[in-house]
C-alpha cells in the first residue's frame, strides 16, 4: 500500500504493451465492462490458491510443532520434567537426561556470544561510521560472505585449522595465565567447549554485525550532527549519539545470533568432542542438544531412545522459537518495522 | 567586537583535551582491528580451501564413488549427483509454494491473515535445521521405513518456503502500484495482472531470492543425515537412501584417515563452487534477459 504515494505511472513502464494485448484480447470478446463477470471465477481461483500457498506456511509450523510433541510424548510420560534435570544419558538402560546437552548448547552459544559481539559491533560501527565510502561495499560483502560458507566445511576447517592452533598455542597461553580462575585447566585436546564457541563465533558473526548496520544506519543523521555540533569528538558522538540509540535494535541482533548459535549443529558436533558431562573447564569437552540428535538420531534404536531425542528437539525448537520473536521485536522496535535485509 | 567573539568561545567550548582525543583514537584502532580479526578468518577459511582442496581433485574425484577404507582413489561422483537431485526435488517442492506463499503476502496479505503468516515465517526461518530434519524424518522416513532421497527433499523444502516467501513478497511490493494499476484500468483481470504484469517485472528480484534460499540450503548437512542418509553407491531411486556432498564431507572429515580427509577438503571446495556457479549462472541469465519480464 506504501505504493500509492509514488508518482503518476511512468509510461516507459516495463513491458506495458503486454497488459495491453491482453486488454484487446479480451475487450474483443466480450466487451470491456462485461469483463469484471466473465473473469470473476478465475479471480476467484487464483486468489484461492494464493491463500492457500501463504496458509501453508503456517500449516508447515503446525506441522512441525505435531510432529515434535507426538514424538517426544514416550520419553514425556517416561521422565516428565525430571528429563531436563538429569544428567544421566544411558541408552543401554533406557535412562535418559538431557542437562549435559542443555548446559552444552548454553555454554557453548554464551561462549561464542562473548567473542563474537565485540567484534561484529567493532565491525558495524566501523562500516557505518568511519569507513571510506569507497571501502564500505567491498567491507559489507565480505562479512556476508562468511554466511554464504555452508556449517560443514567451518567444521572442516575448525577440525584441521583452528582445534590445532587451540591445541598447540591458545589453550597452553589461556592455561598458564588465566587457568587459576579454573575456567581454563586440564589437557589441551583442542577440541572441546572453547573450540566449539570459537567456531560458533565466527558463524555468527556476519549476522549479528549486519543487523547491527541496519540499525545503525537508521539512526538519524541530526543525532549525530547535534552531538559533533557540542563539540565531541568522533568516538563520543558514536557512544552518546549513535550507540545510545541503537541499543535496542542491537541488543536484538545479538539475541538472533544467539538463537543461530544455539540450532547450529554441523560445526559444533565437528569440535565439540561429543561427550555428555558438564565440566567446569572450557578445555573440557562437551555435548550440545542439535549435536547430540547429528550423532545419535539415525541410530537410536528403540522407542523411547528415539523419543528422548525428538523431545530435545522439541526443548532446542521451543528455545529458538521464543529467542527468535524477541529478537524480532526488540530490531523492529528500532528499524519501525522497515524489513532488515540481512534477516531474510 | 571581532575580539570579544574570539574570547567567548574558548570560554563556552574548552579544547578537546589529550585524554578524549587519545580515547577517540584508540577507538579508532579497536574498530580497525576488529575488521582486521573478522576479514582473518574469512580469508583462512577460503585460502585453505582452495589450497587443500585443489590438490586432490582430479578427474577419479568427479568420476567415480567412494572407495573402501585403505584404498586409495575413489571420488564423490554419487554425492555430487545425489545433492543436484535432492535438491531438485526440495526447489520442485518450495520454490512454487515459496513464490506463492510470497504473492500472498504482497497483493492479499496487506492485513491481519497477512501479518500472522509474515511472523511465522520469520519464526520458521530460526528454527534449527535440524529439527526440520526430525520432522521430515516422521513425515517421509517413519511412513516409507527408510531413509530416502524425497525425505532430504522434503526438509530442505520446509527450509526453502519461508526465505522465498518473504524475498518474493519484498520484491513485489518493489513494483510500482501504479503499474498494477494501469493493468487494471485497461479491463486485465486481477489474476493475469499479478501473473503477467507484477510478476513478470519483479522475476530478477525473485529469482535472486530464491537463489538465495538455494545457497542457504545446498550446503546443509544436519537435515540431511537422517533423511537422505547418505550412500556409498550409485542410487538411481529417489526412494533409497542417497548420497550428499555435504554428508560425505561430514564423514570423510570426522574420519581418522588421511586419504579421506583430502577428499573431504576436495568434496568442499567442490560444494563451493557448485553453490557459487549456480548462482552466478542464474544472475547472468537474468542480466541478458533470458528469463527477465522487464
Amino acid at each position: 500500500m506504501s505504493n500509492q504515494a509514488l508518482p503518476r505511472p511512468r509510461f516507459n513502464a516495463p513491458e506495458p504493451e503486454r497488459g495491453t494485448k491482453a486488454a484487446l484480447k479480451i475487450e474483443a470478446k466480450t466487451g470491456p465492462l462485461l469483463q469484471g463477470k466473465v473473469s470473476e471465477v478465475p479471480d476467484a481461483l487464483f486468489a484461492g490458491a494464493m491463500r492457500l500457498c501463504g496458509l501453508a506456511i503456517v500449516a508447515l509450523l503446525g506441522l512441525i510443532v505435531y510432529q515434535l510433541i507426538e514424538g517426544s510424548q514416550l520419553s514425556w510420560h517416561a521422565f516428565g520434567w525430571k528429563f531436563f534435570g538429569q544428567s544421566d544419558w544411558n541408552p543401554v538402560e533406557d535412562q535418559y537426561g538431557a542437562l549435559p546437552f542443555i548446559y552444552g548448547t548454553v555454554v557453548s552459544s554464551i561462549l561464542s556470544l562473548i567473542i563474537a559481539v565485540p567484534l561484529a559491533v567493532g565491525v558495524a560501527v566501523f562500516i557505518t561510521e568511519m569507513c571510506p565510502v569507497r571501502l564500505r561495499g567491498i567491507l559489507s560483502f565480505t562479512t556476508e560472505l562468511l554466511a554464504a560458507i555452508p556449517s560443514v566445511i567451518y567444521g572442516l576447517w575448525a577440525i584441521f585449522v583452528l582445534v590445532p592452533i587451540m591445541r598447540e598455542y591458545v589453550q597452553p597461553f589461556l592455561g598458564k595465565t588465566l587457568g587459576w580462575t579454573g575456567f581454563f585447566t586440564g589437557p589441551s585436546y583442542g577440541i572441546g567447549m572453547l573450540a566449539a564457541g570459537t567456531i560458533l563465533a565466527i558463524m555468527i558473526i556476519p549476522i549479528i554485525s549486519s543487523i547491527s548496520r541496519e540499525v545503525l544506519v537508521v539512526v538519524p543523521q541530526h543525532q549525530r550532527e547535534a552531538v559533533l555540533a557540542l563539540g565531541a569528538t568522533r568516538w563520543e558522538m558514536i557512544r552518546m549519539g549513535v550507540l545510545r540509540n541503537a541499543r535496542a535494535g542491537i541488543v536484538g541482533a545479538v539475541i538472533l545470533g544467539l538463537g543461530r548459535a544455539l540450532g547450529e549443529t554441523m560445526a559444533v558436533t565437528m569440535v565439540i568432542g561429543n561427550r555428555p558431562e558438564i565440566a567446569k573447564s572450557l578445555f573440557a569437552p562437551g555435548y550440545t542438544m542439535a549435536s547430540v540428535l547429528a550423532n545419535e538420531f539415525s541410530e537410536a534404536t528403540g522407542d523411547l531412545y528415539l523419543s528422548a531425542l525428538i523431545e530435545i528437539g522439541l526443548a532446542l525448537f521451543l528455545v529458538t522459537i521464543v529467542v527468535n520473536a524477541l529478537a524480532r521485536l526488540m530490531v523492529w522496535s528500532v528499524t519501525r518495522g522497515q524489513p532488515a535485509k540481512g534477516m531474510a | 567586537m571581532s575580539s570579544n567573539l574570539a574570547v567567548i568561545p574558548q570560554i563556552v567550548v574548552p579544547p578537546i583535551s589529550w585524554r578524549r582525543r587519545a580515547t577517540d583514537r584508540l577507538m579508532t584502532g579497536v574498530a580497525v582491528l576488529t575488521v582486521i580479526l573478522v576479514l582473518l578468518p574469512l580469508f583462512a577459511i577460503f585460502a585453505y580451501l582452495v589450497y587443500k582442496g585443489i590438490g586432490s581433485i582430479n578427474l577419479a574425484f568427479l568420476t567415480q564413488t567412494p572407495k573402501p577404507v585403505g584404498e586409495p582413489g575413489g571420488g564423490m561422483a554419487n554425492a555430487i549427483v545425489g545433492s543436484m537431485v535432492i535438491l531438485g526435488i526440495a526447489s520442485l517442492m518450495g520454490v512454487p509454494l515459496g513464490i506463492g506463499a510470497g504473492v500472498f503476502l504482497s497483493e492479499y496479505g496487506r492485513n491481519r491473515y497477512g501479518d500472522a503468516v509474515r511472523f511465522v515465517s520469520d519464526v520458521m526461518n530460526g528454527v534449527p535445521s535440524i529439527v526440520i530434519g526430525i520432522v521430515a524424518y516422521g513425515l517421509v522416513v517413519l511412513r516409507q521405513k527408510h531413509f530416502s532421497a524425497l525425505a532430504g527433499g522434503v526438509a530442505l523444502a520446509i527450509m526453502m518456503v519461508p526465505t522465498i516467501a518473504r524475498t518474493t513478497e519484498q520484491m513485489l511490493l518493489l513494483v510500482p502500484q501504479s503499474i498494477r494499476e494501469a493493468a487494471l484500468g485497461l479491463g486485465v483481470s486481477r489474476w493475469r495482472t499479478t501473473l503477467s504484469i507484477t510478476l513478470r517485472t519483479a522475476t530478477s528480484g525473485i529469482i535472486t531470492g530464491v537463489m538465495l534460499a538455494f545457497a542457504r540450503v545446498a550446503g546443509e548437512t544436519a537435515p540431511l543425515l537422517f533423511t537422505a542418509f547418505g550412500n556409498q553407491f550409485w542410487n538411481k531411486d529417489i526412494n533409497q537412501p542417497t548420497a550428499a556432498l555435504s554428508l560425505q564431507i561430514f564423514t570423510y572429515a570426522i574420519s581418522p584417515f588421511d586419504e579421506w580427509h583430502r577428499q573431504a577438503w576436495a568434496g568442499a571446495l567442490v560444494l563451493i563452487v557448485l553453490i557459487v556457479s549456480a548462482v552466478a549462472a542464474v544472475r547472468l541469465a537474468v542480466r541478458h534477459g533470458k528469463l527477465a519480464g522487464a
